[in-house]
């Protein structure tokens, strides 16, 4: 099925598993340990759809944009590749490599780029090369039927299919990857577009979104994020999540912090107890982007370059466990998950609803994590305090 | 310039009688629109219902005796019958059915061929078009994403009214977050919900001072109308927005000052396009006071301010009134729905407005025209849509926020409203029926036996204005809770969350053509 049928299809909700881990050093591993923790977690997917990213694995061309591509006709590639050609000075292309494997059928052609962006289209265009970047994937992804960009930053990849995670991690053999961050992701759609692109991560340049839940307000915040551009073609949850942290972070400039505390608000009592000029922002936070408050139950993992982040809906509709073990920083739905990425964790915790826990290269402290200051204690709340 | 002399003429408001009616002294016969009656086994002869009719419809011969001309059916006197003597039915009809001839036009086509005038009606639209709001319904979840219970789990209603930035700039100092620069002026309801302007005059001090009161407990604005702010009113002037409409009726500095928001009243849903008129008679020694008009003079509202006749000029009374106030207050703009409404609401937004007030066709009015009130205007559901989508489409919903009137019935409503895009909704007439109105249709008389729509002491001190604002602030806590119970229905815990999404509204037996211009798919197709 091409996208166009997709497309024709409703939007796809969706129940998960998800996992991640991260080297607070930068220490890179292969992606065997990821992929046995998304195992554990079979049974919160349905086999229509899994996938991973993984940050640092591509070292050798860590200045270039590497475009994953997915083809379903060679008119489609023919079409893409002269866009690319036109914008891209491309340093290499390849197939991306891929083992046979039984639970993973009808693969279309996949590709891949490492690019730059050429001088003359870009200074033309008079953006920054990352919006440059941004605005040939929405043009591909929006307007050539049958070619769809999965992966788009640099250093970084996605790797996803149709079918159970861990084939999708034997398929894509991301054992011979070495990565510092490893986002997984196992799905359970309550409907079925049998395409490729639908599967987890999302991601628009380096980020890369996992996602559990289904979004009650998506209706608004996609007509949000429309008013600033974005063309939520997808038709997933998890995409108006990836633009919003784009919006928020990288072109309005908030603190990752800010971002989940808009994402996730905290609760209107609380801001009212806060203590001046905090009480002052975030009421600025909450008015300004009101049709940003993501509401409904999730469970999200993002990542971007040096940082991966684990985040829940303010009342926490859906589980999410968190754990340290030296300088690793484990994340997923289940503990089981966590002891199958490590079996012998030094502390494991339940994040609090709404409070982000988040993962730095070059930082030992994991913001979050019990026993350390969060830096904006805000974010943290339990329902029982706002009702009282 | 040669035509400038008769130009004058044009720009005369029609709706006083034209040229000089002449009364026809034998009226054709014409059938009484109730049917009163009375059991005199039951009557005790007390005559209160004498004392409550506020039309002097009752006269006394042995007995109470109707003069079925001047019986509204308020059922004010069969209410405070203690024998439960009276009752007051529609009455049946005469003449033939006709289905193009109703029985309404017959009658006000012989009122007006005995009086010569122009039909005069209060309160809303009240004939049969379809309600967009009982073609939509609401959402709800199952399965894939819970719902959440409002009793047991935090629900939030709160509202901002005004103009928000696109973005806001962050600094860090000392680990701590800070919000650079300044925010606009901005209002804070407790509940998406305020009460619709009614001008004392239109409506009783009494009347005024219980949706004031109320306004107060609840947390919610209410809205001067363009009669002044009263005396007695100024306590709680901190929660009203005070009108500057076309007659410019009682304001000056101080009353911009004392307000929490300034709102030019440009039109109303159930008069688009014309003025406003309050009969000498009713303007008292207190009404001349809060209006700054002598006693028993018309106070006659111009139909457009003649200091607007185009959008830059409402641009300059916007920043006028914004300088009075030292931008400390929001400014609203209040205009009738009507057909270009999505491009004239972006003019207002453009124009520096932080509020667009939208007032659809079946807006409630003390006085208007009944051709006006029935036949100009559009829905405010449709007004709802377009402005939201026209200002999104623009880039610019941030700018303002908007209020919808017109209409809003129950909490069900409300909810449909801001899934369309409204900021909050204003209630009139839902605000009047709990102070008791019966909607008999006759404010413009200022005769309400009710005590509401009138100026009459002996009829105004019937309403209890400490009374009236429990029986308000029960409405407004009931509304909230019933949305509370509609979003936590829907797997959503702020009020935010649904304003504006469509996706969570479903039509149902709409044309293809109404839910594109709702921005709603039909029933039966998923997310």
């Amino acid at each position: 099925m091409n996208r166009s049928d997709f497309d024709r299809t409703a939007r796809n909700i969706s129940g998960c598993g998800l996992s991640g881990m991260m080297s607070l050093t930068g220490e890179r591993v292969n992606g065997r340990a990821v992929r046995e923790s998304i195992a554990i977690l079979h049974d919160r997917s349905n086999g229509l759809g899994g996938g991973f990213a993984a940050y640092g694995i591509y070292p050798e061309r860590s200045d270039h944009f590497a475009l994953h591509i997915m083809y379903y006709s060679q008119e489609a590639q023919d079409r893409t590749e002269e866009v690319l050609e036109e914008a891209f000075d491309i340093a290499q292309d390849e197939r991306i490599p891929t083992r046979p494997n039984r639970g993973i059928s009808d693969p279309p052609s996949l590709m891949r780029y490492f690019v730059l962006p050429r001088a003359v289209p870009l200074a033309e265009a008079g953006v920054t090369a990352e919006d440059f970047v941004l605005q040939r994937v929405m043009h591909i992804n929006a307007d050539i039927d049958d070619a769809f960009v999965f992966s788009s930053g640099k250093n970084m990849g996605a790797f996803k299919a149709v079918g159970y995670a861990e084939d999708v991690a034997d398929f894509f053999r991301l054992d011979e990857y070495q990565a510092y961050i490893w986002i997984a992701h196992g799905r359970f759609p309550t409907n079925t577009p049998g395409w490729w692109g639908g599967a987890h991560p999302f991601t628009l340049l380096d980020w890369a979104v996992v996602h559990n839940g289904e979004i009650s307000s998506y209706g608004i915040n996609r007509r949000y994020l429309e008013m600033f551009g974005y063309r939520c073609t997808m038709r997933t949850d998890t995409e108006v999540m990836a633009y919003l942290l784009d919006l928020l972070i990288r072109r309005h400039g908030l603190p990752v912090e800010l971002a989940c505390d808009v994402i996730a608000a905290p609760f209107w009592k609380q801001i009212d107890h806060m203590p001046e000029p905090r009480r002052r922002l975030y009421t600025a936070l909450r008015m300004t982007y009101a049709s940003a408050l993501v509401n409904g139950p999730f469970a999200i993992i993002f990542g971007r370059q040096g940082e991966m982040v684990g985040l829940n809906d303010r009342i926490k509709l859906r589980p999410l466990v968190a754990a340290r073990r030296g300088s690793w920083l484990y994340l997923s739905s289940e503990e089981a998950g966590v002891r199958a990425m490590c079996p012998d964790p030094d502390l494991v915790w339940t994040p609090r609803a709404g409070h982000p826990v988040i993962g730095r290269l070059g930082s030992d402290t994991v913001v979050g994590e019990p026993g350390t200051e969060p830096p904006l204690e805000t974010a943290g709340f339990r329902a029982q305090e706002a009702k009282s | 310039m040669t035509t400038s002399s008769t130009d004058r003429s044009d720009t005369r408001p029609q709706t006083r009688p034209t040229a000089q009616p002449r009364a026809v002294r034998a009226p054709l016969y014409r059938p009484y629109e109730f049917l009163w009656e009375h059991d005199p086994e039951r009557c005790a002869r007390c005559k209160r219902c004498l004392q409550q009719c506020g039309f002097k419809a009752l006269t006394w011969q042995d007995g109470p005796v109707v003069d079925p001309a001047k019986c509204v059916g308020c059922h004010r006197c069969e209410a405070f019958c203690p024998q439960g003597a009276i009752s007051i039915r529609p009455s049946p009809q005469y003449f033939r059915p006709h289905p193009l001839w109703t029985q309404s036009h017959r009658r006000n086509l012989w009122l007006q061929a005995e009086t010569g005038g122009v039909l005069l009606t209060g309160m809303g639209n009240d004939l049969p078009y379809p309600v967009l709001w009982d073609h939509l319904l609401l959402d709800a979840c199952q399965v894939t994403n819970p719902s959440i219970d409002p009793l047991r789990e935090p629900m939030e209603l709160r509202t901002h009214l005004g103009r928000r930035p696109d973005r806001l700039a962050v600094t860090w100092t000392n680990g701590e977050p800070r919000l650079l620069g300044d925010l606009e002026p901005t209002l804070e309801l407790a509940t998406p919900i305020v009460f619709a302007a009614m001008s004392y005059g239109s409506i009783s001090l009494n009347a005024q001072k219980a949706i004031a009161m109320a306004a107060e407990e609840c947390g919610v604005m209410w809205n001067t109308g363009e009669g002044g702010l009263h005396a007695d009113l100024r306590p709680f002037a901190h929660r009203a927005f005070v009108q500057c409409a076309s007659g410019r009726f009682g304001v000056e500095a101080d009353y911009l000052r004392a307000g929490a928001a300034i709102e030019i009243k440009i039109g109303q849903g159930a008069k688009p396009g014309i003025g406003g008129h309050l009969p000498g008679e009713k303007v008292s020694q207190e009404v001349s006071e809060t209006r700054m008009i002598p006693v028993g003079s018309d106070a006659l509202s111009p139909a457009p301010q003649h200091d607007i006749y185009s959008i830059e000029d409402l641009r300059q009374l916007i920043y006028a009134l914004k300088e009075a106030t030292n931008y400390e207050k929001p400014v609203s703009v209040k205009i009738a729905a009507v057909h270009n409404v999505a491009a004239i609401a972006s003019g207002i937004v453009r124009a520096g407005a932080d509020i667009v007030y939208l007032d659809g066709f079946r807006g409630g009015t003390g006085a208007a025209p009944t051709q006006i009130r029935d036949h100009l205007g559009i829905p405010i559901e449709i007004a709802i849509a377009v402005v939201d989508q026209q200002l999104r489409d623009e880039g610019i919903r941030n700018q303002a926020s908007i209020i919808a009137a017109g209409g809003i019935r129950s909490s069900a409503d409300m909810a449909k409203a801001i899934a369309l895009g409204a900021d909050a909704v204003a209630i009139g007439t839902g605000a009047l029926l709990a102070l008791g109105c019966t909607l008999c249709q006759k404010c413009y008389t200022g005769r309400c036996s009710w005590g509401i729509a009138t100026q009459d002491p002996a009829l105004t001190r019937r309403l209890d204005p400490y009374l009236g604002s429990q029986r308000l602030v029960n409405l407004v806590r009931a509304w909230s809770a019933e949305l509370e119970e509609i979003l936590g229905a829907m797997g959503v815990n702020a009020v935010e969350s649904l304003r504006g999404s469509r996706e969570r509204l479903r039509g149902l037996g709409l044309d293809r053509t109404v839910l594109d211009v709702l921005g709603v798919k039909p029933a039966g197709v998923g997310a």
